[in-house]
């Protein structure tokens, strides 16, 4: 029996997930083209999380559970529904960025027709977000569940730790996904936490915590689909830590040879899951070489399309700055 | 029906209210459910309502950040910092969430969450159970800063906060709780956010103040009718946004002005209002603004005879009133 057979996966969920995969692998890259090529101010990376994101992703019922995401989530957003267009829009920041109308960065999520949860840049308020969200529903008597994610760096901020202990003392579904990089901008890893594992910290807070690799798609859905049914059922929050590493510098604006060394990025590029998963989908006969590039082309031909509209599109009119700071 | 009540009555009634009005609403803090609140503002709520009075962990910014959470979902959270010195922690929630959430999803999300938190001193409570800390939350758009200075007031003002679409700090003198009491109302009614209030026409010498400096303020305006000074007496009720029409028009009343607050006096809520009347009616002054504040201290002290020193009473409002009034 293959892993995804154990995990409850057809062949149709694996291609669908390599297909969210590559598309947000690819909307990265060209962003980075966009970026030096003048034409949008920043870019904040997914590249090397794409797994994980849509491992988890797959777990969660869209239209029903919530996403409180953070700046890395480019290919769990792309999951829940935004297209390869909202996302052009918001990184071109016009008018028609789903996100914010062109108010935020790029990378701050937020629709509510979508479950996405609006998110900042101090990193980890979300999570206590996530908390509120999965408080109300319990009251409400739903049962949804809440997903926020968070890298490693962002496990030692007191939020953080309010928000487990909140959910932990009140049950609520929450699962705490940490999507571990091994850096926070320029710190590694072991200079953020003193413990193993950042699941480690679940047992302080009574929930259930596990560490898995995030360059596999399959291990991180059945560890989330599990954290699922134990929010559902009334179980509690989970604390799953999905291990990979970031491809690219922390974002357009950081230089990465001050702090890691280039053959360390080479080695992790041998494990990126966009070559792995596609090796996995090919040994089984899911997947062949054409099929792989039939599916890079359309894909880019839509990227193509999207960032010819985001750059044609208008910005919303200066004035509107004074709008929505209350209800109106 | 009018019942003579307590500032702390008006406001237990003001929740117990608007939480039968509306089953979304909800109360959570430290201490809220069985306890009542240390200062019993939420007494016998729990006892009515069950798990909607949650008893949370010591956690400023997750009661914040729960607030904003289960407001953005719908709910209408009413959260209780147990004193407003312990909200620090929960100030980046407050600031760079609540306050932004609108504006940044561009409409989408928005936060109908009241922040209620007692303040003030003058309870030997030294300087961490004494602080004023509306200063710091006035320059915050998206925020509204909420200060009641009577008990009918506390439960209008605290029924429109829990109504309001938009994030609410709701400051309460922990002196007037028992101190001041008053006629309520037992039947529903709400004071707008954003709108001044006149609770002394005078002609000599306007005073305009918030909170329980207001209480002192009208005090002071009577004990002054003896000398023959009319004091007119503006409360702010709501200290952001600031009600810009009612302070011109009252400052222009009279042409002589005192503002009083007990917060220490550099930056507070006062500069805002003494910077508005310059902007707008400096020719029809017939003196220099008056500030009347605490002192430029960190906090307040707390053997007697210091926090005695430090507090604004109702005779430095009257001696403060009578120098302008001969000026």
């Amino acid at each position: 029996m293959h892993k995804h057979e154990r995990a409850g996966l057809q062949k149709d969920d694996l291609l669908y997930m390599y297909r969210t995969m590559l598309t947000a692998r690819k909307i990265d890259e060209r962003l980075w083209l966009l970026n030096r090529a003048g034409k949008i101010p920043f870019v904040i990376s997914c590249q090397g999380h794409e797994a994980m994101q849509v491992g988890a992703g797959m777990a969660l019922e869209r239209g029903k559970d919530y996403l409180l995401p953070y700046y890395r989530d480019l290919a769990l957003v792309v999951h829940f529904g935004m297209t390869i267009e909202d996302i052009m829009m918001s990184n071109f920041a016009k008018e028609q960025d789903i996100n914010s109308g062109g108010r935020q960065m790029p990378g701050h999520y937020g629709s509510k027709k979508l479950g996405i949860v609006t998110g900042s840049s101090p990193v980890t308020t979300q999570v206590v977000h996530a908390a509120g969200y999965a408080l109300a529903g319990k009251m409400e008597g739903k049962d949804f569940v809440c997903l926020t994610s968070f890298g490693e760096g962002s496990s030692n901020q007191g939020d953080f730790h309010e928000a487990a202990n909140f959910a932990g003392v009140h049950r609520l579904p929450v699962i705490f996904f940490c999507e571990n990089n091994h850096y926070a901008i320029s710190t590694p890893l072991d200079r953020q936490l003193s413990c193993a594992n950042v699941s480690d910290r679940a047992k302080g807070y009574g929930m259930h915590g596990e560490t898995i690799d995030g360059n596999d798609p399959i291990a991180v859905y059945t560890a989330v689909k599990a954290a699922v049914e134990r929010g559902r059922n009334g179980e509690g929050p989970s604390l799953i830590e999905a291990v990979s590493y970031r491809l690219t510098p922390h974002s357009s604006d950081d230089n990465e040879s001050t702090y890691r060394e280039a053959d360390e990025v080479t080695e992790a590029k041998g494990r990126d899951s966009i070559t792995t998963f596609a090796q996995y989908l090919k040994e089984l006969g899911f997947f062949t070489d054409e099929d792989e590039q039939a599916m890079h082309d359309e894909i880019q031909a839509a990227i193509d399309e999207a960032t010819d509209a985001a750059e044609a599109a208008k910005y919303a009119s200066p004035e509107s700055a004074l709008l929505h700071v209350y209800d109106q | 029906m009018m019942g003579t009540m307590n500032f702390l009555q008006a406001i237990n009634l003001a929740l117990k209210e608007e939480m039968h009005r509306d089953e979304k609403v909800f109360i959570l803090g430290e201490d809220v459910g069985r306890r009542g609140g240390v200062f019993l503002a939420t007494e016998g709520l729990y006892e009515e309502f069950g798990d909607r009075v949650l008893d949370t962990p010591l956690t400023e910014s997750a009661i914040a950040g729960v607030g904003i959470g289960a407001a953005m979902y719908g709910m209408r959270p009413v959260a209780e910092m147990q004193f407003a010195d312990f909200m620090l922690p929960a100030v980046n929630q407050i600031v760079s969430e609540a306050a932004k959430i609108r504006y940044r999803s561009n409409n989408d999300f928005h936060v109908p969450m009241t922040i209620r938190a007692p303040y003030g001193g003058g309870v030997h409570g030294a300087l961490y159970h004494s602080q004023s800390l509306e200063a710091m939350f006035n320059s915050i758009p998206g925020l509204k800063v909420v200060i009641p200075s009577s008990p009918y007031d506390a439960k209008g003002l605290l029924k429109a906060a829990i109504r309001d679409e938009d994030p609410v700090l709701f400051f309460e003198h922990k002196r007037a709780y028992r101190l001041l009491k008053g006629d309520v109302p037992e039947e529903d009614y709400v004071i707008p956010i954003g709108k001044a209030n006149v609770v002394r026409e005078g002609d000599d010498v306007t005073v305009i103040t918030y909170g329980l400096c207001t209480h002192y303020a009208q005090q002071a305006a009577a004990a002054l009718e003896k000398e023959d000074i009319s004091t007119h007496v503006l409360d702010l009720r709501t200290v952001y946004p600031m009600d810009r029409e009612a302070i011109v028009e009252a400052a222009k009343k009279t042409g002589k002005v005192l503002l009083v607050t007990d917060d220490n006096k550099e930056g507070s809520v006062l500069s805002e209002v003494a910077a508005i009347i310059a902007e707008e009616c400096l020719f029809d002054l017939d003196s220099p603004i008056q500030r009347l504040a605490a002192p430029d201290v960190p906090a307040m002290p707390y053997a007697s005879p210091l926090e005695k020193y430090y507090m604004v009473t109702k005779d430095k409002v009257e001696s403060a009133i009578r120098d302008l009034a001969q000026f």
